[in-house]
């Protein structure tokens, strides 16, 4: 009997307290800066697309809501021909960030994802790629990776040294 | 008082007690709201008030619903029985110094009988659905009864006692030297959870258990008939609040700077308020612990009250 008094009087003791309600439209709630919302596709440093469209992320993907097709420019460098996400069917897991390799693929704040009509949740390669580089502002794929584009021949990545000259190892 | 007088009255009375009831709905989201540290419905209107006008629009627009397999005579019939029933326990109170819609010289006896009469509402209305929760909603209403109603009725004989009248004016006059509540303090206590048992609310809400029973009695209705049961909830918790005041916080006698039926009204919202920080805070019980806590420890802490205040009236008088 005591407990419950005890309890009716704490209870009353909670109209004075501040109300955790966010009034959402007016007022925003804060969001941490690694919230895992809307999904962007990045670029590098460069201004040139991140993604070398190694499907990881597809395969990552535990609803299959991304789907993409590989191309390659004449300079060497891959890049998917298109880049789609369903977002009628993504749960901002942030397994696709977590895989892939070229820190193309990032989750954003940014919760708002309604839409009106259904497909209107297909997004894009247009819809999804932005002009900055996320949260990776030096990292670029292809400036360390190996492979030969047009401007950057072997041997020219950060960090790695010239192809080794096989005849010179000779005895 | 003249017969046209009276006739006048129900008017304001139904009327009040409807829109209290109305904003009640609002009243009690709004507090039970703050008491868990969010803030219920603002949006609509100054301080979210119309949220009751969209209630009800949605409830009288909603397809109302008649199960195939329910009794439908009684079905249907149900839910008025549950609002008439309280409704009728309106005319009894006494909102000011002449201000009633009957002077019944049985007036409390009154109260109980319609009260009662409610609970058949809700009863039927479990049976009629022909459905498993509702008839355990039922079932648990009915033996809520059993074990409510004794001493509800028998909590109340004390303040009959002091009074020497079932007549609800005689009632607030006898307290003018002192309130009810202090010399009938266990009377109080008994009758306010008698009450809580008998308007189905929070901590004895067991005929409905959402979180056992769906919506116990009523877990089939629907639309408008829904309202009502809902509406004759709201209507009973003011009733019980009504009375309380007019049989233990001395009904509209106050200090001369307000007018009694303010009086009256400020300790009903008051009471009701208490009410509704109840349902926020205390747990429900199961239903045998509240039969063997009505049967074994409130009836006979009423009995000894009765006892108690009866010698007390016999020794006083010689």
């Amino acid at each position: 009997m005591w407990s419950h008094i005890k309890t009716t009087w704490l209870v009353f003791l909670h109209l004075f307290k501040r109300n955790e309600t966010v009034q959402y439209p007016e007022e925003m709630p804060y969001m941490a800066p690694r919230y895992r919302g809307r999904i962007i596709l990045t670029r590098d440093p460069d201004g040139e697309e991140r993604c070398v469209s190694c499907n990881l992320c597809a395969v990552a993907c535990p609803v299959d809501c991304i789907a993409l097709q590989k191309t390659s420019s004449e300079d060497g460098r891959w890049y998917p021909e298109f880049f789609r996400i369903n977002f009628s069917r993504c749960i901002l897991c942030g397994m696709c960030e977590e895989a892939c390799p070229t820190y193309a693929i990032q989750l954003t704040p940014d919760f708002e994802l309604a839409e009106y009509e259904r497909p209107n949740m297909v997004y894009e390669k247009e819809h999804l790629l932005i002009d900055g580089v996320g949260k990776y502002p030096d990292y670029s794929f292809w400036r360390v990776a190996g492979k030969t584009i047009a401007g950057k021949g072997k041997g020219d990545a950060r960090n790695e040294l010239p192809p080794t000259e096989v005849h010179s190892l000779l005895p | 008082m003249n017969i046209e007088f009276e006739y006048i009255m129900i008017l304001p009375v139904l009327l009040g007690a409807m829109l209290a009831s109305a904003l009640l709905v609002w009243w009690e989201r709004r507090l039970l709201g703050w008491w868990q540290d969010r803030l219920g419905p603002n949006r609509l209107g100054p301080f979210g008030v119309l949220q009751v006008v969209a209630d009800i629009v949605k409830l009288f627009t909603k397809h109302d619903w008649v199960p195939p397999f329910s009794d439908r005579v009684i079905f249907t019939l149900a839910p008025t029985a549950v609002v008439a029933g309280m409704l009728m326990g309106f005319a009894v109170v006494p909102y000011g110094p002449g201000l009633y819609i009957i002077d019944l010289n049985i007036g409390l006896l009154f109260f109980l009988a319609m009260t009662s009469l409610a609970v058949y509402g809700v009863l039927l209305s479990g049976l009629a659905s022909n459905n498993k929760y509702s008839l355990l909603g039922g079932l648990r209403s009915a033996a809520q009864m059993v074990s409510y109603e004794v001493f509800m009725g028998l909590s109340l004989m004390g303040v009959v006692m002091l009074t020497g009248s079932f007549n609800m004016s005689q009632i607030v006059e006898a307290q003018r030297d002192i309130w009810n509540c202090i010399p009938q303090f266990v009377g109080l206590v008994i009758f306010l959870m008698a009450g809580l048992a008998e308007m189905h609310r929070l901590p004895f809400d067991l005929p409905e258990a959402e979180h056992e029973l769906t919506a116990g009695f009523h877990t089939e209705y629907s639309g408008m008939k829904f309202g009502l049961i809902m509406l004759g909830e709201y209507l009973s918790l003011i009733l019980t609040c009504a009375m309380t005041v007019t049989l233990f916080f001395g009904g509209w006698l106050g200090p001369d700077f307000l007018p009694p039926l303010v009086w009256f009204s400020l300790k009903t919202a008051l009471l009701i308020n208490f009410f509704i920080l109840l349902r926020a805070a205390i747990p429900r019980p199961r239903y045998d612990q509240l039969m063997s806590m009505g049967w074994k420890i409130l009836l006979p802490l009423t009995l000894l009250n009765l006892m108690v205040t009866g010698a007390l009236a016999l020794w006083m008088e010689t």
